[in-house]
């Protein structure tokens, strides 16, 4: 299957096709997915659009569930920092 | 103005139970469309599945979903039913209306969670959640992870992960080893179940089992590094890069709730055809009581076949049905959660949304009077996280909901009540 680039925090990342967004921002190696509302770093907890705890911002749009999305080319992803 | 089209019958959720009912209803006859918010079909269990030819039993339902012509919709969320007949779901490009006649619940289940310190940390997840992430591309290799929690499924991700590299460090069993022994014991009338479970015991023969064992504490700074586990009353330290957790699973209520369907003791009421107590509306699945693929694959075509008026197909499935149902009642009996585990400082987070700790919300006498005061429950996931976790510590009903029963962009709401004064009502 082809490879994909998407672009995690203005950073290159390859991945295979199919590879969720939010597997895409753990290979780029990056821990923290958003900030909780006390500034908790957090990351993906369900792995299955539930949660919410994994969102992040795509193509500008903020607050995608990243479990959800699968990574297609050119991508911005944005975490908090 | 949302997109607006018209079906016999409508299934939501399209892993085993959903993909079944909908193959069953379509060679029916009925003009049948499958929906789910996650890209593929095939739910969390069979997710991956398109690539892993081993699961035979995704693929033979895939085959006879696309060949019985159902029409399939991914990444499509349901999130509101503003009266009978009708449903709102959004995409990932808008929103669209979808009228039925009859409508099939398969909307799955989802790990339960606990809190404990730490329970917060990046690299703390489900375990579905993490053999989720790995199906979809998260590295493993070389991973130490931890394991915990109760059920089944600790052992099914821990030989998923193990076969992709991972060191599985411990898998941490709360339930105890005589129920356990109890259960195996069991297993010997279920020849399907023996064997998978003789084939995890023996790929995982090099794992440590513990039993009577749970996580008490996850540490790291800005993510996880280490876990402490409690057993015989000692407890113990553990590095790891990832922490696996699942309490075993709860159902997904939500839309079967804002329908109006009775629920009995937590799980959706139904008939012997999977009717429940709303006309014309089936559920099957977890949501009817946790019981694993088998169940959810024979109580799919109960729904399809009774959905498409074919009753007599059918009842044929109502005696395997019920013997799946009576073991699924053993296993909950096994894994029931032990009270140790209601013992967590207040200061522990319980909401992940809000931020809200544990001992706030313990203040209060229900679970309405905990959101309205504490904002618990009250962010994106709505409590389908820590209502999971309030209803095991405190024996509170967290089922209530009001739509959108997912957060939906507020474009996508507006739509619909433009849409409402007009041509929406020409589907009816």
């Amino acid at each position: 299957m082809p490879d994909v680039t998407v672009r995690v925090n203005g950073q290159e990342v390859t991945v295979p096709s199919g590879t969720l967004v939010a597997a895409a921002i753990a290979r780029a190696g990056v821990q923290c997915f958003r900030r909780s509302v006390r500034g908790e770093g957090r990351g993906p907890l369900c792995g299955m659009g539930i949660c919410f705890e994994c969102r992040a911002t795509v193509n500008r749009v903020p607050h995608v569930r990243t479990c959800q999305r699968v990574c297609e080319p050119g991508m911005e992803i944005t975490t908090d920092a | 103005m949302p997109e607006a089209s018209q079906h016999e019958v409508v299934v939501v959720g399209a892993g085993p139970a959903g993909m079944a009912s909908a193959a069953c209803a379509a060679e029916s006859g009925a003009r049948v469309v499958l929906l789910d918010d996650n890209p593929y079909l095939g739910g969390q269990i069979w997710r991956g599945s398109e690539q892993d030819p081993a699961i035979r039993e995704a693929a033979f339902w895939r085959e006879r979903v696309r060949n019985a012509g159902v029409e399939v919709l991914c990444g499509t969320r349901v999130f509101d039913a503003p009266r009978p007949g009708l449903l709102l779901a959004e995409t990932w490009t808008g929103v669209r209306s979808l009228s039925y006649s009859h409508l099939i619940l398969a909307t799955g289940a989802r790990e339960r969670f606990l809190p404990f310190p730490g329970w917060t940390l990046p690299n703390v997840m489900g375990a579905g959640g993490l053999q989720a992430m790995v199906k979809s591309g998260l590295p493993i290799d070389g991973k130490r992870v931890v394991i915990a929690g109760t059920g089944p499924l600790l052992l099914a991700v821990a030989a998923y992960l193990h076969s992709h590299g991972a060191k599985v460090c411990a898998i941490a069993e709360q339930a105890s080893k005589p129920r356990l022994a109890r259960f195996a014991a069991r297993l010997i009338t279920m020849p399907s179940k023996l064997a998978q479970a003789y084939r995890l015991k023996r790929q995982l023969s090099r794992v440590p089992y513990l039993t009577s064992c749970w996580p008490v504490a996850a540490h790291g700074s800005g993510y996880l590094q280490s876990v402490t586990l409690s057993r015989n009353r000692q407890s113990f330290d553990m590095a790891c890069d990832y922490l696996a957790c699942g309490f075993h699973l709860i159902a997904n209520l939500e839309l079967a709730a804002l329908l109006g369907c009775r629920l009995e003791r937590g799980v959706v009421a139904v008939d012997d055809l999977q009717q429940t107590s709303v006309a014309k509306v089936y559920c099957a699945g977890e949501p009817t009581g946790i019981g694993g693929v088998e169940l959810a694959i024979l109580e799919g075509q109960i729904a399809g076949f009774a959905a498409a008026g074919h009753n007599e197909k059918a009842t044929r499935h109502l005696a395997l049905r019920r013997r799946y149902t009576h073991f699924a009642r053993a296993m909950e009996r096994t894994f029931a959660l032990r009270a140790e585990l209601r013992n967590i400082a207040d200061e522990t987070l319980l909401c992940r949304c809000e931020d809200v700790s544990l001992g706030r919300v313990r203040a209060h006498r229900n679970w309405r009077e905990a959101k309205l005061h504490t904002r618990c429950g009250m962010g994106p996931c709505q409590g389908r996280v820590c209502g999971g976790a309030a209803s095991f510590l405190f024996g509170w009903q967290t089922e209530s909901v009001r739509p959108p029963v997912f957060p939906a962009q507020v474009a996508h709401l507006a739509a619909y009540s433009e849409a409402d004064e007009s041509p929406i009502e020409e589907l009816a």
